[in-house]
């Protein structure tokens, strides 16, 4: 057999095993981008409503027993200068020329809250690899398990939102960020960061009613007044934005115990906002919200398409490793190949037998 | 023995000379840098940041590292998988190359491993997390450390004279060759798929549902290119006749691959409509374009037969290629990767001086290993007068 002949036909099988196996697969099932669970916690921070206070900083490094961090000579108060391996919450300022105007894009400031998204098909989840962050299937909080981390900042990097944090001034340094403050949960605390703010800027409740009341003001004239809650939303604000308030016909849910408190409902002067939900549809949907009048990007928020990285990602794994099938055929046929290959050269390296 | 020349032989000769008095003062200041960064920390010796989690020991040592390290793979491809017998003497010396290549990126990853400790749990199917990238890509570079270094045995076995067990050896070294090409075709694809979880964060010159094939094809290439720069090195430093004869077709071999992948990168830019990306006034586009050269550059080179028996110009060529891969997986992890999304978050990076030392040391090490190995195993093909035993240097 001429050996032209069969290293042309090897060159063809290989060339053809690998355009099959990256392109074939694209078109077979690819992994579909997740959708929230039913229960989904989150938050809905509406930055018309912020007055900048950053109490829910505050509050954050306190439930957290996270340090204070220094970005001024004096030393006084605590002034991070973004999220770090220990501040997983940050209210941060968009300003524009004369900063006369609140929310306004031009000559203007405006508020923005940086923590985790909670995303329903999160990149960090997707990255890790050996599930130190994953995504609890009921309430859909994003977890992280510093004694499974082996510190490889995969995370860090896969997240859109830059939100885990590697702690890189220690030597055991762990990756830090919002958990939705579900070391509470169990005392019947909520996120300490709605529970403390002023305005119900931050909200705190399941998902899906926060998408109804976000679309609620939406939908209410810019510069009217208007009820605004405060602190988390309560069974009867559930069944008001899911209209069924005389409770029939709502889908039965699980409630988790949370603490009593009075209602905190307020009136305020509604804001002038983009007609778009942050979080609704980015990346397959976030558990945390946003409201802003000025536009995301300019205010720190990525513009992101609907379909989430994880994925895309997922899908090529699953593609090319699903079931192992993939590896096994080309292992079986390199074997076969070189089985009958490698059987010349043995004998030419034991009996140094002069080839060609 | 017979009048075989190209059975291996070790090289012989002093093993202190300039160059490896110098790997060693190398080699122990990386191992000071090291003791600082276990003692206080990843930030006390590294410019890493949050905006930019991986630096130089991910990107350098083990994403290029291994690629470089891709010899053994492309040699023993060839010549095993499409029954090459001729080159079958290039193979040692690019599995040598490629045993400590991927060794040292595998120790190297510890060193960047915030938690290393835990390293483990990679391995433990309790932890296991088989979506992630990560995962296939560490398991299988394990996995392809194990299976060369029992490829790489053989030359153990004879220099301690084991014959026995060399033979058992050979009876499943098929099987090995086999797991020795599906290994690294795993993971340095999966290298290249490591970018696209983080999704817009990479700019679409890269970030690419085929970025797999692209980095697979990219390896095998940079395999043949480390060889025809390896090949001119260790003929060069250790006064041997070099192996035109191998080399000559070997970068044929080198050039048809490596239009495939050039095909592959341009038609997948067009097929996405991000070509255009190229042509903007920025870094990401700068740095495209540099990358892109390096590629075009061997055909440019030693596109001619007569010019493909010029050492000099393989020599050149095989750079050639291995500065684009360089290019390519800085330009894919690093240049290419915004944070912010279009957000300037004011995050920089540039690799510190006692990071770039840990870089510059894990080289060493490779350089100090080679000489050694080849000086005293039987590894490059023997010469045929008793000239090889003089000295470099
Ligand atoms: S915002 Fe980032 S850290 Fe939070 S769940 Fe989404 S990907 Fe993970
Ligand atoms: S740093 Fe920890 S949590 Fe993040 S991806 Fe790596 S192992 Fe997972
Ligand atoms: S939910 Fe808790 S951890 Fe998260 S930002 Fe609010 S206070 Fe911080």
């Amino acid at each position: 057999m001429s050996d032209r002949r069969n290293f042309l036909k090897g060159v063809v099988a290989a060339s053809g095993a690998a355009v099959a196996a990256t392109v074939l697969p694209t078109k077979a099932e690819a992994r579909e981008t997740k959708q929230r669970p039913p229960d989904a916690m989150g938050l809905l921070y509406d930055a018309t409503l912020c007055v900048g206070c950053k109490a829910c900083v505050a509050a954050c490094k306190q439930v957290n027993n996270n340090p204070a961090e220094f970005s001024t000579l004096d030393h006084l108060w605590d002034t991070p200068l973004d999220t770090s391996g220990k501040t997983f919450n940050l209210i941060k300022m968009y300003r524009s020329g004369t900063m006369e105007t609140k929310d306004a894009e031009e000559n203007g400031y405006a508020f923005m809250k940086t923590s985790c998204m909670h995303c329903a098909d999160p990149s960090c989840v997707s990255a890790c690899p050996v599930s130190a962050m994953t995504k609890n299937p009921e309430n859909g909080i994003v977890e992280y398990n510093a004694d499974a981390c082996i510190g490889c900042r995969y995370c860090v990097a896969a997240c859109p939102f830059g939100i885990p944090k590697y702690q890189y001034d220690s030597p055991t340094g762990q990756i830090g960020k919002c958990e939705l403050c579900r070391h509470r949960h169990k005392d019947g605390h909520y996120s300490a960061c709605a529970e403390v703010c002023p305005t119900g800027a931050t909200l705190f409740g399941r998902t899906e009613d926060l998408l109804a009341e976000a679309k609620r003001r939406l939908a209410l004239k810019p510069g009217s007044t208007a009820v605004f809650p405060r602190g988390r939303l309560r069974p009867e604000d559930e069944r008001r934005l899911s209209g069924k308030e005389d409770g029939k016909g709502e889908r039965k849910r699980k409630r988790h115990a949370w603490k009593e408190e009075p209602d905190q409902s307020y009136e305020n002067v509604v804001g002038n906002y983009l007609q778009h939900v942050y979080g609704e549809k980015e990346y397959g949907g976030t558990q945390v919200l946003k409201l802003s009048a000025v536009p995301f990007q300019k205010v720190g928020m990525p513009d992101l398409p609907p379909e989430a990285a994880a994925a895309h990602s997922e899908s090529i794994q699953h593609m090319l490793y699903g079931g192992l099938v993939m590896p096994f055929a080309v292992l079986g046929a390199m074997t076969y190949v070189a089985k009958r290959n490698v059987h010349h050269d043995e004998h030419d390296a034991s009996e140094e037998k002069e080839e060609r | 023995m017979a009048a075989n020349h190209h059975a291996p032989a070790p090289v012989g000769g002093n093993l202190f000379n300039a160059t490896t008095l110098v790997c060693g003062v190398l080699i122990a200041i990386m191992i000071a840098v090291l003791a600082v960064r276990f003692v206080f920390g990843l930030g006390a010796v590294t410019n890493l940041n949050d905006g930019y989690p991986w630096g130089i020991w991910v990107v350098v040592d083990v994403v290029i590292g291994s690629a470089f390290a891709c010899g053994g793979f492309s040699v023993a491809m060839l010549v095993y998988i499409f029954n090459k017998g001729q080159y079958h003497p290039l193979v040692r010396p690019a599995l040598l190359a490629s045993l400590f290549g991927y060794t040292l990126a595998g120790i190297g990853v510890i060193f960047d491993l915030g938690r290393w400790w835990n390293f483990w749990h990679i391995f433990s199917p309790s932890h296991a997390n088989p979506n992630s990238v990560m995962f296939e890509v560490a398991v299988c570079i394990s996995a392809y450390i194990v299976v060369m270094w029992l490829e790489f045995s053989p030359a153990f076995f004879e220099k301690w004279g084991m014959v026995d067990a060399k033979k058992k050896l050979n009876k499943v070294l098929f099987f090995l060759i086999a797991l020795g090409t599906v290994l690294p075709m795993m993971h340095q694809s999966s290298l290249g798929t490591l970018i696209v979880v983080m999704g817009v964060q990479i700019n679409p010159l890269w970030q690419t549902q085929i970025i797999p094939l692209l980095f697979l094809l990219s390896a095998i290439v940079i395999g043949y290119g480390v060889v025809l720069f390896e090949s001119c090195v260790a003929s060069s430093a250790y006064r041997r006749k070099i192996e035109l004869h191998l080399l000559e077709p070997l970068a044929k071999v080198m050039l048809g691959v490596l239009a495939v992948f050039i095909v592959v990168r341009f038609g997948d830019l067009v097929v996405r409509g991000a070509l255009p990306l190229a042509f903007k006034g920025n870094i990401a586009a700068l740095a495209f374009w540099v990358e892109t050269l390096c590629f075009l550059a061997p055909f440019a080179i030693i596109g001619n037969a007569s010019a493909r028996r010029h050492p000099g110009k393989l020599f050149l060529a095989g750079t050639a290629i291995m500065l684009g891969g360089i290019f390519m997986r800085i330009n894919a992890f690093l240049i290419g990767y915004d944070t912010g999304v279009g957000v300037d978050t004011g995050w920089n990076y540039f690799p510190s001086v006692p990071e770039l030392m840990v870089t510059i040391g894990m080289f060493a090490i490779e350089v100090l290993g080679y000489i050694i190995i080849t000086r005293r195993f039987p590894v490059l093909p023997r010469e045929d007068a008793g000239i090889a035993n003089s000295a470099a240097h």
